[in-house]
């Protein structure tokens, strides 16, 4: 367990508990049951507490921690026949981004997602989240692909932003992000999107373009990271806490807003702390929100998709 | 004006300058050093005499010297509300909206005119770089979702001029959202079957070229302007290495086959003439100055 710098506390308490019980494991004679169990109460009491309001920073620590269930665990945990489909057949193929054909309670889908690695090696490989526009478009294409043969989209969005480098800029990394919206917008068939960890500016825009959307408790949306919003307009990048704050990037902040359209709760402590059932509840929001716009007609869809989109925001957009 | 006789006091800048002329009557070139008078580079649209540097311009002027007769209507943009988030850095927003109508003297960062280029009805949307940096905020997002119902009402093309060092960050994920939004909007265009051209002037950066500014039927830019997602210092910053001469310039992306074409400044009009009656299938452009049309009241100067 990694535990975040908020967590300190808890920490101290779960190693006391765990240190006790070697202890008895080590000498028979000890009998530490009952200390142990009340450390064990203290700090479930603690997390309940740390976790009942956490501010906007400690959320975005929670929805970046390394144990958090990526996009791969989804895949494996909700879905029946995964087909990896790889490459935009122009260049390369993105590592960042998960794309394939999968079933999802016995129904093709789509599936579309960051992936952030869990391990050195897989971080590197996978670039931790931040696509190059090689995945876009590899999104783009397999967005055509559900679209031609009617199978629903479901994207998971989880990237600190598309990938800021050399070879990127060169091949049209905006191009990309721009090109795979416009997918969004213009496919007919469902699509469906969860921000399962941070949804960090056009990288994540370019799949949360959805009929609805949903957030994680504890996942982000921002127009940008805390750190680079605070070196700009702070000038001072460790002024990421205000930011944090006055950015609204918050599941709770976007679906006040609008922007979001169903809160996932996690469990207590966060998903890190129970993978099973996180994956379990980000299955049932897929499935609720798949419901809500089975039924229309392709291009009602469409419209409904377009008009949620110019609409965004409507209370807000006119003085 | 540049952008040292906008920030810094005048008092304090004449102990560094000790200019014998008044104020503002000389631009010193940022890429040649040259001093140009500023009646001859208004004359030139802000693009240097010498090295032909182009210098930013207000999309105000910008649209008198396209439309015929220098003459257009500007179109109401829905006014949004001022501060939806209560953002606050070292400024409070509204504080910094203020500054930016009184420098500028605009309502907000994008300006949308109707008028005739070449006896073309046409819409042309301009981002103003010195309103907030350009940043697209849901102004932008109106102003673009009001031209481009205008144009499909009216069936002509639309040419948006891009400019912006990226989103709004004092409106957040409302900036963000207005990539999607604006997206909308240009496939309501295309849907419609009407020219969308995007013309990308220094600069055009994050989610701004990542949404409306790289979806145009013809991608045009201006010589030199830095066109990028991610800007050169993000990138130098990550890859730990210096970047090549040019890197995420105009001729830089004409290069890699990012852009249709690199049109200088003066070169604009007669270039949008022709491509735009080209994409139309209207009969061949009048070149030269044209009178204004008749349709449109002939405004004020």
């Amino acid at each position: 367990m990694t535990y975040l710098d908020f967590e300190k506390g808890l920490a101290e308490i779960e190693g006391k508990a765990e240190e006790l019980r070697a202890l008895a494991r080590a000498n028979s004679e000890m009998d530490v049951d009952q200390e142990a169990l009340a450390l064990d109460a203290k700090a479930a009491a603690l997390l309940v507490e740390l976790y009942k309001n956490l501010n906007p920073w400690r959320k975005c620590q929670v929805a970046r921690h390394p144990d958090r269930p990526h996009c791969k665990d989804y895949v494996e945990g909700l879905f029946t026949e995964w087909t990896p489909l790889a490459g935009d057949r122009n260049f390369a193929d993105d590592q960042a981004i998960m794309g394939g054909l999968a079933r999802f309670d016995d129904r093709p889908v789509v599936v579309i997602g960051h992936e952030k690695g869990n391990d050195t090696k897989s971080r590197i490989e996978r670039n931790f989240g931040m696509a190059r526009p090689e995945g876009y478009r590899k999104a783009i294409r397999l967005m055509d692909l559900a679209d031609r043969f009617n199978l629903p989209v479901i994207t998971l969005v989880d990237t600190p932003g598309a990938y800021p480098g050399k070879g990127a800029e060169e091949r049209g990394q905006a191009e990309a992000i721009a090109r795979s919206t416009e997918k969004c917008l213009a496919i007919g068939v469902p699509l469906v999107s969860v921000v399962i960890g941070e949804g960090g500016s056009g990288g994540a825009v370019a799949f949360a373009t959805a009929d609805r959307l949903a957030m994680l408790e504890h996942s982000i949306y921002s127009v940008i990271s805390p750190e680079g919003c605070a070196s700009i307009l702070w000038k001072d990048a460790e002024k990421m806490r205000e930011a944090a704050e006055a950015l609204k990037l918050t599941a709770q902040d976007l679906f006040a807003l609008g922007i979001c359209d169903r809160i996932i709760f996690e469990p207590v402590g966060g998903a890190q702390r129970d993978k099973d059932e996180t994956i379990s509840r980000v299955g049932e929001a897929i499935r609720g929100m798949l419901g809500e716009v089975d039924q229309m007609d392709r291009e009602s869809r469409r419209a409904a998709r377009r008009r949620k989109y110019l609409d965004m925001g409507s209370k807000s957009l006119v003085a | 004006m540049n952008w040292i006789s906008n920030y810094v006091r005048p008092k304090i800048n004449s102990l560094f300058s000790r200019r014998e002329v008044p104020e503002n009557l000389w631009v010193k070139c940022p890429a040649c050093g040259t001093m140009l008078f500023h009646r001859e580079l208004e004359d030139a649209l802000n693009v240097c005499t010498s090295c032909g540097h182009h210098m930013a311009i207000s999309p105000r002027d910008r649209f008198r010297a396209l439309f015929d007769g220098g003459v257009f209507l500007e179109l109401p943009v829905p006014v949004p509300v001022a501060d939806p988030l209560g953002f606050r850095d070292q400024k409070k927003y509204p504080d910094r909206l203020r500054e930016a109508r009184k420098k500028t003297g605009e309502d907000g960062a994008m300006l949308v005119a109707e008028g005739e280029i070449g006896r073309l009805k046409t819409i042309c949307i301009g981002q103003d770089f010195a309103f907030m940096a350009g940043s697209m905020g849901m102004q932008v997002g109106n102003a673009i979702i009001a031209g481009v119902e205008r144009a499909v009402q009216e069936r002509c093309p639309v040419v948006l001029f891009a400019a912006a060092g990226g989103a709004r960050m004092q409106e957040g994920i409302l900036s963000l959202m207005q990539m999607p939004r604006s997206t909308v909007a240009v496939q309501m265009l295309k849907e419609a079957g009407l020219p969308y051209v995007v013309v990308l002037t220094d600069p055009t950066t994050g989610g701004v070229t990542a949404s409306y500014a790289m979806l145009g039927d013809v991608q045009i830019a201006e010589p030199g302007a830095l066109i990028c997602f991610a800007g050169p210092r993000v990138i130098e910053q990550t890859i730990r290495e210096t970047l090549p001469d040019g890197f995420q310039r105009a001729e830089y992306l004409l290069d890699h086959g990012m852009l249709d074409r690199v049109v200088a400044r003066k070169e604009m009009r007669e270039e949008l003439a022709r491509l735009l009656r080209l994409l139309t299938n209207s009969t061949p452009p009048v070149f030269g100055d044209l009178p204004a049309p008749e349709a449109i009241p002939a405004l004020p100067r």
